[in-house]
């Protein structure tokens, strides 16, 4: 049993909110006894008399080299889970699993996908980007021209419009993060900035807004605004430095960051430029917000401030009272996250996490928190401070503004509660 | 607005007055595109229903559209099941039971229905129909939700001017509202 150091240390200096809450100092100073706490907690402890034991790959030589390297063979629990829209086998969501990742950067092969038709398997020697509309010059790009323009990388978030959809539920759906929140992920986008090869064709002072197209069977397309566009977006060739992944929109994507996944175009093949909304069903039947008076709003652009805890979550057990560490993630379309609070006791009191660096406007930012879990019942809640100043609501008050008439944009607190034996839950707090 | 955000806006005026002579910095790579080469691509179709294409049809041709190619997944009469319902749910957007969002019900714009089924209907073959099929299956759609009657010809002229039940049930979103 791990020794637990408050009595010594005097719980009052150290506490910084209700039921454990404690000062990250407590993982440094607590030393040895806290930090083999802190190892073993969602592992059983190693039998005393268990010596240390020379492997057997302490005494081969291991495997040799391969081309593309993949995950240790221990880490197959480490995928994506999805759905699937009835009659299809590539049309619906996968998503991330955060309970099982640390960090900013999510890896390629477990980023979320939304796809409309399936992935297409496009050849890049044929593929073209056609810019034209409401512009001198109408132009098409292959991928060997667009590799050669001045290009910049982005870490940035894309998260779709309906993640977090079952927090509209009456009652709390008994799944965890990766069900409830796993249609966000971050990477490093690198590519060109849409806004040079608009100058390029000359845009009209008409076109207010563009139309982005992919060449997936769906032609998935959505309308932008021109101002957006020419701020920040980049028709992204690489993620995390590899040609982008064809799940996420191989060999081109559009990355609007902050935006509304959906926007964020895959298999980017058209943009046109327009003095108004085309009105895709994207943008028109899908991706609204259907308020209480049954009026919808529409072009909901940018995501909003959010954070849901990733350790624990369902699925964790916890073994033993003792020091953790609270961890999460937090993420605004809006700009950086200023501040992220933890609450263990249901809301009643709130402490500020620690923000690991970088944090970076529109990207997933990682908080941790040092908690010392007493044994008895607990519920964990974390809250995000955009540098607008905007708070993440609680569920309440999200649905007194919403109502529970849409799936789209939810973005309320989530509490996770711990029972005496240490079960992890999803409830409403 | 940013400070950052005016500069690059002045800079893109520039940059467009200029490219009317030569064109902005930058590698200038793009092939310039003719109009023939982009009218495979050049499918989307606004509120204003400016480049519909040429043809016409009516529900009764959208009937026989549609039991050959929708039915399956949207059911008999777009009654939904597997997938979406397309028919129905007038009147259920405001109220306590959850809203039936279908073509009838929600969607603000018709020519967003011809716009969709052209690039991304049948699900397994999309892009196959002709003109005149998306019309007729759009007509058959509408005729079905009781937006137009029976023997109403729906082409590029008569499209635009159809006004959906639920034209006036969308407000732009603006933050903290």
């Amino acid at each position: 049993m791990a020794t637990d150091r408050s009595s010594a240390h005097g719980p009052d200096l150290n506490t910084v909110a209700g039921n454990g809450l404690v000062h990250r100092r407590m993982f440094l100073m607590a030393g040895t006894a806290a930090a083999a706490s802190i190892a073993s907690a969602a592992l059983p402890n190693p039998a005393a008399a268990d010596a240390l034991q020379v492997e057997p790959w302490m005494k081969l030589p291991g495997s040799g080299f391969v081309g593309y390297g993949q995950p240790s063979k221990y880490e197959d629990k480490v995928v994506r889970i999805w759905n699937t829209a009835p009659g299809t086998i590539g049309t619906g969501t996968s998503r991330t699993p955060h309970h099982l990742l640390d960090g900013m950067i999510t890896p390629n092969g477990l980023h979320f996908e939304r796809h409309h038709s399936g992935i297409p398997d496009i050849n890049p020697d044929t593929h073209r980007l056609l810019i034209h509309g409401l512009v001198k010059r109408p132009l098409i790009f292959t991928l060997e021209t667009l590799a050669r323009y001045p290009m910049e990388s982005r870490i940035a978030f894309i998260e779709c419009g309906g993640n977090g959809q079952l927090l509209y539920q009456k009652e709390p759906a008994q799944v965890g993060v990766q069900q409830i929140h796993g249609q966000v992920s971050c990477a490093e986008w690198t590519g060109v900035k849409l806004a040079v090869l608009l100058e390029e064709a000359g845009v009209d002072p008409k076109a207010k807004w563009i139309l982005a197209e992919g060449a997936d069977a769906a032609g998935m397309s959505r309308s932008i605004p021109m101002e957006k566009v020419m701020d920040d977006a980049l028709v992204a060739l690489y993620q995390n430095g590899e040609h982008v992944r064809p799940a996420n929109g191989y060999p081109m994507r559009l990355l609007l960051p902050g935006y509304e996944g959906n926007m964020n175009v895959k298999w980017l093949r058209r943009i046109k430029a327009t003095e108004s909304p085309t009105m895709t069903k994207d943008e028109t039947s899908k991706y609204t917000i259907t308020l209480p008076d049954g009026k919808s709003l529409q072009f909901v652009l940018p995501q909003e401030g959010k954070s849901v805890i990733t350790r624990p979550s369902p699925g964790f057990t916890m073994k033993e009272p003792g020091l953790y560490e609270i961890s999460g993630l937090a993420w605004s379309g809006y700009g950086k996250i200023n501040k992220v609070e933890v609450s263990a006791d249901g809301g009643k009191s709130w402490a500020a996490a620690a923000l690991q660096q970088p944090v970076l406007p529109k990207a997933l930012t990682r908080f941790r928190m040092a908690w010392r879990w007493n044994g008895g019942p607990a519920v964990l809640q974390s809250r995000a401070i955009d540098d607008t100043g905007y708070v993440q609501p609680t569920r309440e008050q999200m649905i007194a503004k919403r109502g529970t008439r849409t799936i789209f944009h939810s973005n309320a607190i989530t509490a996770w509660s711990i029972s005496d034996k240490g079960e992890v839950k999803h409830v409403y707090a | 607005m940013s400070t950052r955000n005016s500069l690059l806006i002045a800079v893109s005026a520039l940059a467009f007055i200029s490219a009317v002579a030569v064109a902005a910095d930058g590698p200038n790579l793009g092939r310039v595109a003719t109009p023939e080469e982009m009218a495979a691509w050049d499918v989307s179709i606004g509120p204003d229903g400016v480049g519909l294409p040429p043809g016409s049809g009516t529900p009764k041709q959208g009937e026989t559209v549609y039991l050959a190619k929708c039915v399956a997944c949207h059911g008999e009469k777009g009654a939904g099941k597997p997938n979406d319902q397309l028919v129905g749910g007038q009147g259920t957007l405001p109220g306590d039971k959850p809203p039936v969002k279908t073509v009838g019900s929600f969607w603000p714009y018709a020519t967003t229905i011809f716009d969709y089924v052209r690039r991304a209907m049948p699900y397994n073959e999309s892009k196959s129909l002709t003109n005149d099929e998306v019309y007729a299956v759009v007509a058959y759609i509408l005729q079905l939700n009781g937006v137009v009657g029976e023997n109403d010809i729906i082409d590029a002229r008569t499209l635009p001017k159809v006004k959906m039940p639920n034209r006036d049930g969308f407000v732009t979103f603006a933050r903290g509202k």
